[in-house]
């Protein structure tokens, strides 16, 4: 896990247990509770999409949740918002084409 | 979300959204008055930028002079528990609706909440710059690549361009640097630096090189950046032919300023005013942070893109002002307001808030469109 710091002269970074998880076929290792992209850039990828129109690579751009850059398909649902999402064991994560139909594939449970 | 955070109280009497500096004092100062308040924000933690800041503010006291940004969230974050201040995080207002809910959405709920106020501290976001390739990952936000780094601990490359010498260009980069990251420089387009002097004079003594009147034109590479070009800007900023260079890097960070996030206040039919020395389309506010609806008050970044030190003081006001507007002065909100604004005229004083007491001049003068 050479994509992490490991000494650093003024922070200390607390991080969950180390866990396996899927990227398209590869098996990747990171941390638990982590945003998903944090974990996919430590592993050292960063195309997280491809934009739907004329298929350009895309990454992350603000890592805070605002700016839409990352969406990726995880265990199947598509457009999560990977620099918010935290990482679980055994995630399966792919890259998304273009937006992804969402009504086809998931609903939102238990709203009021 | 845990059961604990779903039990939410009725009859709130302030509801905060944004748990960055601004909200947390805001928050912690209408607490502290005897009002029950409510947090909500949309991270796992509390404490917004401030999180990710390794550098020690300056400034008196007051304004936690001498300590690092993300212990001073640590500090509000103890605060917001001592005083049994409901924080609902991972929760986002998704909107505002016609009878003033807000529509909160979490993992799995989607739930509606009613406070008498809300305070508004939604912040800001970066602004994108357009070139060529510029949506080649590798081109980030600088904050986005303080956020995987410091918060995340995650090296973010081996090189890095910075485009932009505002503070937050100037200080990524030392963060870079202490980090074990390489820069490669600094581009700025003016004729100097747009930060503050303790700043550039760190990065100065670092090495890196900084280019002024100079812009990017391009990103190079495949999937990823593995390269920038850079060229001089004429007197109208326009890019001189011939000047260009390739520089090598695998980052390119965007450091070019910052925009209100007010998407979510504009539903609440706030007066929208566009101010350009204060960020752009912000919401029209008067020195009690108060905007154009009773019930809503405003600060931080979303109100005036400015400092976290400053973030900190509105939010103060907004908190005690809030909590006046539904019980009246008394003896301890009447000093936290007037202290509030006596350290924020402090501040204002320096000449580099001179734009940003303009842009205020302008806020107060403007009439409705």
């Amino acid at each position: 896990m050479s994509g992490y710091l490991i000494e650093h002269p003024i922070l200390e970074f607390k991080r969950g247990r180390k866990v396996t998880f899927f990227f398209e076929e590869q098996k990747l290792e990171g941390f638990e509770g982590q945003p998903i992209a944090a974990a996919l850039h430590a592993a050292g990828i960063r195309v997280l999409r491809y934009s739907d129109k004329y298929n350009r690579p895309r990454g992350f751009f603000c890592a805070v949740g605002k700016c839409s850059s990352c969406l990726m398909e995880v265990d199947g649902k598509p457009n999560v918002m990977v620099c918010m999402e935290p990482l679980q064991a055994g995630m399966k994560v792919r890259r998304q084409k273009g937006k992804e139909d969402h009504n086809d594939r998931c609903s939102m449970s238990n709203t009021k | 979300m845990t059961d604990a955070q779903c039990q939410i109280p009725n009859n709130i009497d302030i509801c905060v959204i944004g748990g960055g500096p601004a909200g947390l004092e805001a928050a912690i100062a209408a607490r502290q008055l005897g009002a029950s308040v409510v947090i909500v924000d949309d991270n796992p933690r509390l404490g917004g930028q401030l999180i990710k800041q390794t550098h020690k503010f300056f400034g008196s006291k007051a304004h936690y002079c001498g300590v690092r940004g993300f212990n001073i969230a640590e500090i509000l974050t103890a605060a917001v528990d001592k005083l049994n201040i409901h924080a609902l995080t991972s929760a986002t207002v998704v909107g505002y609706y016609d009878n003033d809910d807000l529509g909160i959405l979490t993992e799995d709920r989607l739930f509606s909440l009613k406070a008498k106020r809300y305070i508004f501290a939604t912040g800001a976001s970066e602004h994108m710059l357009a070139f060529e390739n510029a949506d080649l990952p590798g081109v980030y936000g600088a904050g986005a690549v303080q956020t995987i780094m410091n918060e995340y601990g995650v090296v973010p490359g081996k090189k890095a361009l910075v485009i932009g010498s505002g503070n937050i260009g100037l200080i990524v980069p030392y963060q870079l640097l202490q980090a074990g990251v390489e820069v490669a420089a600094i581009v700025e387009i003016l004729d100097k630096v747009g930060g503050y002097y303790v700043h550039s004079a760190k990065i100065k003594r670092a090495g890196v090189p900084l280019f002024l009147k100079h812009t990017i034109i391009e990103a190079k590479g495949s999937d990823c950046v593995e390269a920038a070009v850079i060229t001089k800007v004429g007197e109208n900023f326009e890019c001189l032919l011939g000047t260009e260079q390739t520089i090598e890097c695998d980052m390119i960070l965007i450091a070019i300023g910052l925009s209100p996030l007010g998407e979510l206040l504009y539903q609440t039919g706030c007066r929208i005013d566009y101010i350009p020395e204060l960020g752009g389309h912000v919401p029209y506010h008067d020195d009690n942070m108060l905007t154009s609806k009773f019930h809503i008050f405003v600060c931080g970044d979303l109100a005036c893109i400015e400092e976290a030190s400053t973030a900190m003081l509105e939010g103060k006001i907004a908190g005690a002002k809030a909590y006046e507007s539904l019980y009246g002065e008394n003896k301890k909100s009447k000093e936290i307001v007037a202290q509030a604004k006596e350290e924020l005229n402090i501040i204002r004083s320096s000449p580099f808030e001179e734009r940003i007491l303009f842009g205020r001049t302008k806020l107060k003068t403007s009439t409705t469109k």
